[in-house]
């Protein structure tokens, strides 16, 4: 069968979209759920389709579950009315966001998520764009996610969504910086002398084999974790939505489906979060540090694609797990305290991590 | 006076967060597998406590006469003005004829209501009581008037010791026992 290379980009960005959409709704379903379970509620546990929700004990599983629940949710946001305050920059407050969803929408490109080795032994990855500086692009494009924060408390022209904007943009500074220098360990020790450089996330992901970096970079992974965190405003890190301070900050005079938009790009920068920081320190696909799916006999074929790809999700769920429950169990810092743990420990922190590194790294390729 | 607290600094540990946060997230880990302290509500009734003040409602006695007698105390202590009384003569024939009166309507407006138990308190024959029922609604004011017929239908029968009327009667037609 000969497809068009250009038509099946386009089918494949096409179901990775809408795969990163199905993890989104029910990222929201797992948050309600998870809140819930810990606050010693119930949670979403009535909404029901007719005729799956009519089966006798899965449908009524299903139902306590809130398997349904997403698709009221998102119904919701489509039908309801949709305020444009009078006083606002109407083009600015539009086009906030879409530009707060796409470039979470856009990382997705760069993400390998599984990989195929054919009977030759070629190891093909699995991403729509396999790029040699993937994760450049990924820093580059996932900070824009914070002009549709800035965009929409400015344009809000109102005081609660912009002292969110402001701290938003405040928190993105501090936080992108010592993010950025936390991976670079990784870097040095992924692009050794006589070793062939790349910033591919799938060379990277491939290059744990045995030691997963989070296990000997701990320090490192603590840094790439507190900064995701505080990139995706995430509590403890939620200075842009502060709802207790802020009404509910850059957001609060969005309604309907433009809210919608953020809540869902929120969601995307999480799954992509979590994505990356499988890939960088949890060993991507591999199913256990030393052990990979070569070695269990899984290597080749349909089935060891479909394996890694299983392994990563599940990684990944894993980690969105971790940013709700940590979303359940701390409370929002003061804004003086991100900006001290932005500034004063985890730079610093950060620094000294890549100075140590490249020192033993340097001293484990020359000298041993 | 006031006490001033000194608040302990923290140690290494405490200041490093990672090692609290641990504990943070293990608590509320465990929470997860904890059975749920919420009802779901229209399905699960909480159980309601004795003395719990709910809608006011007229009540019978045992031997289903009604026990209002339309003294109009209650009308007069109600402090949102909810309730109304139309007072009434007892029939001649009738059986209770040896009770003063009766109400020949009596109407409590719920949206007036506060659920004080007042009435209940002032209310020398024990008629009205505010019983379990929490949870009201309608869809015009009209619906939340309960007139005489839907009070004694919320209140039915409560067991009464008394029988103040029935003795009155014995004590008419035996001679009196004072």
């Amino acid at each position: 069968m000969d497809v068009n290379p250009v038509i099946l980009k386009f089918v494949y960005a096409a179901i990775v979209v809408s795969v990163i959409m199905g993890l989104c709704s029910y990222a929201v379903l797992a948050e309600r759920k998870i809140s819930s379970w810990i606050q010693g509620r119930v949670g979403p546990n009535r909404t029901s389709l007719p005729l799956i929700g009519g089966i006798p004990i899965i449908g009524r599983f299903l139902t306590r579950l809130g398997i349904f629940q997403p698709i009221p949710d998102g119904l919701k946001f489509l039908f309801k009315e949709d305020v444009v305050p009078a006083h606002v920059n109407k083009f600015y407050f539009i086009m906030a966001p879409v530009i707060a969803l796409v470039p979470a929408l856009t990382t997705v490109v760069v993400v390998p998520f599984g990989r195929f080795v054919t009977e030759a032994g070629e190891v093909i990855p699995l991403v729509l764009a396999n790029v040699n500086v993937g994760l450049l692009f990924l820093f580059a494009i996932s900070s824009l996610g914070v002009y549709g924060v800035v965009l929409a408390g400015w344009s809000s022209n109102s005081k609660y969504p912009f002292l969110g904007g402001i701290r938003a943009s405040a928190q993105m500074i501090s936080y992108e910086l010592a993010m950025g220098v936390s991976v670079l360990p990784i870097l040095i020790w992924v692009n050794a002398p006589g070793r062939e450089g790349t910033l591919n996330l799938f060379d990277i992901a491939q290059a744990q084999n045995g030691f997963w970096f989070a296990m000997w970079m701990p320090v490192s992974a603590i840094i790439f974790l507190v900064c995701l965190f505080a990139e995706t405003n995430r509590l403890p890190f939620d200075m842009a939505e502060s709802e207790t301070e802020l009404v509910s900050g850059f957001h609060t005079e969005y309604s309907s489906f433009k809210f919608g938009l953020f809540f869902v790009g929120e969601y995307a920068h999480m799954v992509v979060g979590s994505c990356v920081f499988t890939l960088l320190f949890l060993g991507g696909w591999n199913p256990m540090p030393f052990v990979t799916l070569e070695a269990l006999g899984f290597g080749e074929g349909i089935l060891g694609a479909v394996l890694s790809v299983g392994i990563f999700l599940g990684k990944m769920c894993g980690m969105m797990f971790f940013f709700m429950w940590i979303r359940w169990t701390l409370p929002r810092f003061r804004y003086d305290q991100v900006m001290k743990l932005g500034w004063k420990i985890l730079l610093p922190l950060s620094i000294a991590n890549l100075v140590v590194y490249t020192i033993f790294i340097f001293y484990l390729d020359t000298k041993l | 006076m006031s006490i001033v607290i000194k608040r302990k600094p923290l140690n290494f540990l405490e200041k490093l967060y990672l090692p609290e946060i641990a504990r943070g997230l293990s608590t509320t880990f465990k929470k997860i597998w904890e059975k749920p302290v919420t009802l779901e509500y229209p399905e699960q009734r909480p159980t309601i406590p004795e003395g719990y003040r709910g809608v006011p409602t007229l009540v019978k006695d045992p031997e289903g006469r009604e026990k209002c007698v339309s003294c109009q105390l209650c009308e007069f202590v109600c402090p949102p003005k909810a309730i109304r009384i139309t007072p009434g003569e007892i029939p001649e024939g009738s059986e209770y004829a040896h009770v003063e009166k009766g109400p020949q309507e009596f109407e409590i407006d719920m949206l007036r209501c506060i659920y004080c138990g007042m009435c209940q308190e002032v209310c020398p024959e024990e008629a009205i009581w505010l019983q379990n029922q929490f949870s009201l609604s309608g869809y015009s004011r009209e619906e939340l008037v309960n007139n005489k017929e839907k009070l004694y239908e919320l209140g039915g029968t409560l067991p009464d010791e008394h029988f103040k009327w029935k003795k009155k009667k014995e004590a008419a037609e035996h001679g009196s026992g004072h």
